[in-house]
């Protein structure tokens, strides 16, 4: 069978080499959409067996990048699941409008779309000025990019019908210069945006945060490291502050949900108690 | 006590309502967990909410680190690919669609394969694509045992032709024939 004997042998070893070597933890993810990874990586690189890569990505950085590239894909899009978009308008920034200054952290932001999401959300609000929004990835990649805010026109048509879902206030198009097939989103919208590198898996609490979106990030690990996860973002959050979690994750597992009362359960928005 | 432990159904265009009456048939006491991947536009919680009022064993949208019960039907959220853990639970990603689909038959069916190997049943029903069509020979590959619609009876039989063409299967089933021979497979 395959995650038994010695494909998980094997892939133990290779974890834990990218470990001692790159410093990047894997050791902890999910088995099942780990497996199917590596096997990516052995399919993209033409070396046959899982024992084969531990050299290559110790001696390699190539082979090393290709890896964690592969393991950190960030599938993600501008106001993905709109209903959740139109539950941080109508619930939540009236909450955050309480208080003099909010504190906003995106864990895990690859890519930056939901950064941009919030930050066009914030603006028609009229909240902009009085935020301060903490992206944070482990992959340094991903953090380039996402301080760009440049995104393919590709995917201008499912980001604007998102967007339309989500109950925008104007076009998106309002938000982005298109030149020739690429958007450049109004570089305004991220100045109130501190990008930095932070690694949930081996990085440390993060501040008094109002606000915590931790989306589709939580189901890479395995249920150990997401209990620490967890923790780690309860920590991180000011007494009566808000997480929102991605469509398929619950916090209902966790012996931290008592911690939290249910904003929206279905679309997974929380509150610390007291 | 039954020599298998899990089913995985996938189900693609023209589905949905076979989909629907094999989880109406089979009785409350079926003793297996069911694990789904249906394509469709609606989110999955609608779908489930659908599945439900018709099954008489619980049916539920699959959520990250669920515990994977006997008798309990788990349908895979809408965008997300669910796969089976070897600790006896499904996990969720959004890594890259597979036959331009995510949720993926082929993605449960060879996460469950690696998990339940020989113990596992897998069932395709009508569609549109080859989605299904590897996880199945996978599936097979590691002993387990593939239940097909008959092509001749699926409104789309693109996807039960394409296992069929991979796998060696006994039972080629109309799909009114599906909740007895689980039942029978279950005992």
């Amino acid at each position: 069978m395959g995650t038994t004997g010695r494909e998980a042998d094997e892939i133990k070893v290779l974890l834990e080499a990218v470990y001692l070597r790159h410093g990047f933890d894997y050791r902890n993810y999910a088995m099942a959409s780990l497996r199917r990874r590596v096997h990516k990586v052995l399919d993209e690189s033409g070396i046959k067996q899982i024992i084969d890569l531990v050299p290559a990505i110790w001696n390699d950085d190539k082979v090393a990048s290709d890896f964690l590239r592969v393991m950190s894909i960030p599938v993600t899009e501008m106001f993905r699941d709109p209903p959740f978009f139109i539950e941080l308008r109508e619930k939540v920034l009236p909450i955050l409008e309480t208080y003099p200054f909010i504190k906003i952290w995106h864990a895990g932001c690859a890519t930056g779309e939901e950064v941009l999401s919030m930050a066009i959300l914030l603006r028609e609000a009229g909240l902009e000025k009085r935020v301060r929004i903490y992206a944070t990835d482990y992959n340094d990649q991903v953090l380039k990019a996402a301080k760009e805010g440049i995104y393919s026109m590709d995917k201008i048509p499912l980001f604007e019908s998102n967007y339309q879902d989500a109950q925008g206030k104007g076009k998106l198009s309002d938000y982005y210069h298109a030149r020739y097939d690429q958007a450049k989103f109004d570089p305004e919208l991220l100045s109130n945006v501190t990008f930095a590198n932070h690694n949930l898996v081996t990085d440390g609490v993060f501040g008094e945060m109002n606000l915590i979106l931790c989306r589709n990030v939580l189901i890479y690990f395995n249920k150990e490291l997401q209990q620490r996860v967890f923790r780690l973002i309860t920590d991180s959050l000011c007494p009566r502050g808000i997480l929102g979690l991605g469509n398929g994750e619950s916090l209902r597992f966790s012996p931290l949900a008592r911690h939290y009362e249910h904003i929206d359960a279905s679309l997974r928005l929380y509150r610390k108690k007291l | 006590m039954s020599r298998y432990k899990a089913v995985v159904i996938g189900a693609s265009a023209g589905g949905f309502e076979l989909l629907v009456n094999l989880l109406e048939a089979l009785p409350a006491s079926f003793p297996l967990p069911v694990l789904v991947v249906i394509h469709t536009a609606s989110s999955g919680n609608t779908l489930s909410q659908a599945l439900a009022k018709a099954a008489s064993l619980s049916v539920v949208e699959g959520v990250d680190k669920q515990t994977i019960q006997q008798g309990r039907i788990v349908v895979a959220p809408g965008g997300y690919h669910m796969l089976v853990e070897d600790e006896g639970y499904i996990s969720l990603c959004v890594g890259e669609r597979v036959c331009h689909s995510r949720p993926s038959i082929d993605v449960l069916f060879e996460s469950a394969a690696d998990v339940y190997g020989d113990k596992l049943i897998g069932v395709i029903l009508s569609g549109a694509n080859r989605d299904g069509a590897n996880g199945m020979k996978y599936l097979c590959d590691q002993g387990g045992l593939p239940v097909v619609q008959d092509p001749a009876t699926a409104v789309s039989p693109v996807m039960p032709k394409a296992v069929l063409k991979q796998c060696d299967v006994e039972h080629i089933v109309k799909p009114e024939e599906i909740p007895e021979l689980l039942v029978q497979l279950a005992q």
